[in-house]
């Protein structure tokens, strides 16, 4: 009777344990984003774009290793090149643990950024970093599913520039949003997110 | 790595070859000789259809205030600072900067993120291991001409 209760008393423990972990990512003070805002899965989305070399690629192309993205633009003078900059120093500094991390900046601006482009724009940075590109439906496609935004801001003379959410967006290797590396966040907190990205995938591999 | 490293140090001893002469410029051109600019570096442009970036700091030796209200370069048709803003929802934008207040032994940084001299009009592309001339326009009227390095488009930083 009494090894009953304790079993009960255990298994209610672990219930609740199991529950507390879920509230403290989801909602609680380990929440990524506020409610409302977090990426779908992967596995959720539908979305078909070209890669910097002319392939096809899509949200199958990405599960089965986790995976670091960012949206932007190549005329963007500053965020753009300062975030993949930093990302290229990410992935050095991570080295040869990060080379299945799949690693993709995608184009808000599609009218000017073809395949060419991306992929020239790209090469400047770590070679790991692949530039995507596709028809305007299509990267709004991708950028609802990963709850992004952006808009078109038209300048004084003909030119117009881009406003776009520039976090670095965290995926496991299930395709699971794991979190995203805000812009303005110390440096010091993105390798370790991204060494949990790239966690859940062992976990999931050991179980 | 090594790569790397040797690249950083080409842009060091670059950016330590133009210290001298833009630091003897900066004194000739600014009247009253308080105004030190610092660690100026743009990045390579892609062709000359996109706009350049370029970053500097701005230090105020005077006594009296001073604002960086302008730009103006050759190489660009139309040169301005620009303040990178990023809401609370993660967006990010940039528009022109309102004028940017120094007091007397202040300085200001134009860095990644933060401001930055918006080159639209490239007359010409910004090539790496260049530089090319900029004036830094302040509110007494002092005009200030230096010389920019232009470092590789991953550059981070005045060191590369
Ligand atoms: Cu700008």
């Amino acid at each position: 009777m009494m090894r009953v209760a304790k079993i009960a008393a255990i298994g209610a423990a672990a219930v609740f344990a199991a529950l507390f972990v879920g509230w403290w990512q989801v909602d609680g003070p380990g929440a990524d984003s506020a409610p409302g805002k977090r990426s779908l899965p992967l596995t959720a989305m539908e979305f078909s774009l070209t890669d910097q070399d002319g392939r096809d690629v899509g949200p199958e192309t990405l599960i089965g290793e986790p995976s670091l993205v960012f949206f932007g633009f190549t005329y963007c003078p500053d965020v753009c090149p300062t975030t993949l900059s930093d990302i290229s120093g990410w992935l050095d500094e991570i080295g040869p643990d990060a080379e299945d991390l799949n690693t993709v900046f995608i184009t808000v601006d599609p009218d000017r950024d073809t395949v060419e482009t991306m992929a020239e724009y790209v090469s400047y940075f770590h070679p790991q970093i692949q530039g995507w590109t596709g028809l305007p439906d299509q990267i709004a496609a991708i950028a609802d599913g990963f709850r992004a935004t952006y808009e078109k801001v038209e300048g004084e003379n003909g030119e117009y520039t881009m406003n776009h959410t520039a976090g670095v967006f965290l995926f496991d290797a299930t395709g699971r949003f794991v979190t995203t590396i805000d812009y303005h966040e110390p440096r010091e907190f993105a390798v370790p997110k991204i060494r949990r990205a790239m966690q859940n995938r062992t976990e999931r591999a050991e179980s | 790595m090594f790569k790397t490293f040797a690249k950083a140090i080409q842009s060091l001893s670059v950016a330590l070859l133009m210290g001298l002469p833009m630091a003897s410029s900066a004194q000739q051109l600014s009247e009253n000789a308080s105004i030190v600019v610092e660690s100026p570096w743009a990045r390579a442009s892609l062709g000359m259809s996109r706009p350049g970036g370029a970053y500097l700091t701005v230090r105020n030796e005077g006594s009296d205030q001073i604002s960086l209200i302008g730009l103006r370069a050759e190489i660009s048709g139309m040169a301005s600072i620009h303040e990178t803003r990023t809401n609370s929802d993660g967006v990010s934008s940039m528009a022109p900067a309102d004028d940017i207040v120094i007091p007397p032994g202040g300085m200001f940084a134009l860095e990644p993120g933060g401001y930055h001299a918006m080159l639209m009009q490239l007359q010409s592309p910004l090539v790496e291991g260049e530089t090319f001339p900029l004036t830094l326009l302040f509110s007494d009227g002092t005009e200030l001409e230096i010389t920019v390095p232009v470092l590789g488009i991953g550059a981070r930083g005045p060191e590369g």
